[in-house]
């Protein structure tokens, strides 16, 4: 007789970090911001925020259910973060019927059509945005005026954003404490300066996103802006303009440093880091669009493979 | 700032269970089962056949090659077979069987506690002493002794690193043998100093066990050229690239030796030997063991003669906890599994953990999202995540570019993986893969 045990091979233990965990952090790192769209956009914010976090999952689930015929794994949160994010690259007076193609464009094109949480090229989120901007870009570039709207949510009074504003030279900026607070113009989650580093904070202490790409594409977009202001200030915005509006907070922190979707080694996040913010300023300052962070992010991801192949952890014991 | 290792790491929980438990000596048992191959290398040969009469010390079994270890009886008393038996790794292999009678020793051993620190041996004669007393690295790598303080023609070491890490969670048979034999170890590293030749000695010893730096530090200023190094406690720090890298600020290069950096280590638990080895002229057929364990109703330091049966080593612990997953022969990141508990103690065993079952059960594997904490984690600067699929995918070539040859196996970016990927499972079947089609290619 002899007493059978589980045999496997080491390590026997596990740190206990799980999917879930890092999704639900990432969730947590939002919520300051996802207040700031609340106080200032009102009902607006809840309503796009509601339906696209609905429509994800539930996209998700039926297309785990019926094409993959597995076991759903909506609970691990991805799709939630997913759904949160595209409402946050909204604004907040979208039709709810727009906003549930991009939530399928998001979920079912930029997800699940390459297999679902792991295997997509794209952030799944700015897919979503990117194919409603093309498809209804009137709707997607009227913003609402942040402040006298809190129950109404589709005919709130609109304005432009910043970054529109400077693209036109027409219009008044907002005074810096308000790009801080996050009092203008611009989808649900690009406004709040504050409220998104909070969330960046957030996530370094709890070592969920490392500070790499962060820091390598607000510095890349900084240096690049400064020197076009310092050439010619009267063209050019001053470069905390740049850092303050549109998505770049927004997709600095949260969109680009999608694990899925970004480089694995430190030198490749820098090099991807500094290609998001060269990209973002070279849209922001000659090309048609007012805001570049989206297509940025969406070709250095594309990028992505091709940067894990040739630039490698550092090796122990080479140069 | 403490010092430690530059790339990766991790620090999981340490449960050091026995830690400050006095070293025990564990009764004889009945029976011995001595394995012939204990070591990395060729097993060693028997010398004795069935109804040989031995005594405690007595050679069994001679090396069988140059990498290679001898191997004394641990007991006095009657050869009952030479016969295979279940080792740690799973497979059956050749062992000697003793049936004990008695407690006889071999004349020559010095058993007394007498602390002798004089030694008027050349450094032939300490080495060729180590090598008859069948000494082997006792942190568990097992690599016999006297090969690694040959360092080959042309090279010249220039310091002698002594690990008394212990980076593995639970296991405390290092530190206890530093806390109780501290005089006995640093005697020890001074012949390995003699015997190779150099004249500085780093010992060093994780933050975590302060009263063993405190206690090293105050023993060190007897010793000439033996330093303390108080380092800070991160995984896999006994590892033998990361500790030299920790206490020299030196990378030993892929494929290369320590002596590339002019350095040797050696384990506490070895120095220990070497010490007894020399003064004492007593071979190496005990060590210290830990049996711990959440489970176990005493976690212990238990001294055991090589060839016990872990069995008696847990029932001297409080028995096997009802709720047994896991036994393991060694600790939590770089252990075997075992089989059943009648698996013998050999040279290498630094401990015996046991699992509960919860404990024992891996949870669903989920697709990689790269989130690139294996690499983070990775102490050698690989990309786990990336060998792993080489491997998945049989992309040899690619796997070697990566370096998967390298590989350490400490088992940090399974630990880590949020999505609980076997990745080290994967890693070393491919290491070993391409280690055979690199042989081959030599050939």
């Amino acid at each position: 007789m002899e007493n059978k045990f589980i045999v496997s091979p080491s390590p026997h233990i596990h740190g206990g970090d799980s999917i879930s965990k890092n999704m639900y952090g990432v969730l947590i790192a939002l919520v300051p911001a996802f207040l700031a769209s609340l106080y200032f956009f009102g009902l607006g914010a809840l309503v796009v925020t509601a339906t696209a976090v609905i429509a994800c999952v539930l996209f998700e689930y039926l297309i785990q259910k019926f094409l993959y015929k597995k076991q759903p794994t909506i609970c691990d949160g991805s799709a939630i973060l997913t759904g949160l994010l595209l409402a946050f690259n909204l604004p907040s007076n979208l039709p709810a019927w727009i906003i549930v193609i991009g939530a399928l464009a998001a979920i079912g094109i930029g997800k699940m059509s390459f297999g679902g949480l792991g295997n997509n090229i794209f952030n799944p989120a700015l897919v979503g945005r990117v194919f409603l901007l093309i498809s209804f870009p009137a709707q997607m570039t009227t913003w609402p005026v942040p402040g006298n709207l809190p129950m109404s949510y589709t005919d709130a009074e609109t304005g432009a954003t910043v970054l529109s504003a400077l693209k036109q030279h027409a219009g008044e900026l907002p005074t810096y404490s308000d790009m801080l607070l996050g009092n203008m113009g611009g989808s649900l989650g690009e406004v709040g300066a504050i409220a998104l580093l909070l969330g960046l904070a957030f996530m370094l202490i709890r070592k969920i996103i490392t500070w790499h790409i962060p820091v390598s594409i607000i510095g890349t977009v900084a240096i690049f802006t400064g020197i076009m202001y310092l050439v010619d200030p009267i063209s050019y915005a001053n470069p905390l303009i740049h850092i303050l509006s549109g998505g770049l907070l927004l997709g600095a922190i949260f969109m680009a440093t999608d694990y899925v979707t970004s480089p694995m080694s430190t030198n490749g996040m820098l090099v991807y880091g500094v290609g998001i913010g060269l990209i973002t300023t070279i849209i922001r300052l000659f090309g048609a669009y007012p805001e570049g962070m989206s297509f940025a992010i969406l070709i250095m991801n594309a990028l992505t493979p091709l940067i894990n192949t040739y630039i490698k952890p550092k090796h122990f014991g080479g140069k | 700032m403490l010092k430690t290792f530059r790339i990766g790491g991790i620090h999981p929980p340490e449960n050091k269970l026995s830690a400050g438990k006095h070293i025990t000596a564990l009764d004889i048992p009945k029976q011995v089962i001595i394995p012939l191959g204990q070591h990395i290398g060729a097993p060693a040969q028997a010398l004795v056949k069935k109804g040989d009469l031995v005594k405690v010390g007595t050679l069994i079994a001679k090396a069988g090659g140059f990498v290679s270890a001898n191997i004394h009886s641990s007991v006095s008393g009657k050869v009952n077979k030479i016969d295979n038996a279940l080792d740690s790794s799973g497979y059956r292999k050749p062992a000697v069987y003793i049936d004990v009678e008695g407690d006889e020793w071999e004349e020559t051993i010095d058993r007394t506690e007498t602390i002798i620190r004089d030694c008027n041996l050349s450094s032939k004669e300490i080495v060729d002493k180590i090598a008859a007393a069948g000494i082997v690295g006792l942190g568990g790598a097992t690599f016999p002794t006297q090969v690694k303080l040959l360092p080959p023609p042309g090279t010249k070491a220039e310091v002698l690193i002594i690990n008394g890490v212990e980076c593995e969670p639970y296991l405390t048979s290092d530190h206890s043998l530093m806390l109780e034999k501290g005089l006995e170890i640093l005697s020890g590293v001074s012949l390995l100093m003699k015997a190779t030749n150099v004249s500085k000695a780093i010992i060093g010893i994780e933050n975590n066990k302060p009263d063993a730096i405190n206690h090293f530090k105050k023993l060190a200023t007897e010793f000439k050229g033996i330093e303390i190094e108080p380092l800070k406690v991160q995984y896999p720090q006994g590892g033998e690239k990361q500790l030299i890298d920790a206490i020299i600020s030196k990378q030993v290069k892929s494929g290369a030796l320590p002596i590339s950096v002019g350095a040797i280590v050696q384990n506490v638990g070895t120095s220990f030997a070497v010490y007894e080895a020399v003064q004492k002229n007593k071979p190496l057929i005990e060590r210290i063991v830990t049996v711990t364990g959440k489970g176990v109703s005493t976690p212990s330091n238990f001294k055991v003669r090589i060839g016990t049966p872990i069995s008696t080593l847990i029932e001297a612990a409080g028995g096997i906890p009802e709720n047994t997953g896991k036994i393991i022969g060694g600790g939590p990141m770089m252990g075997k599994a075992l089989i059943n508990a009648e698996v013998p103690v050999t040279k290498g065993s630094s401990g015996i953990l046991i699992l509960s079952k919860e404990e024992s059960v891996r949870k669903p594997v989920y697709d990689c999202i790269r989130c690139a904490k294996c690499v983070k984690a990775c102490p050698m600067g690989l990309n786990p995540s990336l060998l792993m699929n080489a491997t998945e995918f049989s992309e040899w070539g690619l796997a070697e570019k990566n370096f998967i040859t390298d590989c350490i196996e400490c088992g940090s970016c399974s630990y880590t993986c949020p999505a609980n990927r076997p990745l080290l499972d994967h890693i070393r079947l491919g290491k070993a893969k391409v280690m055979g089609i690199v042989r081959a290619r030599k050939q």
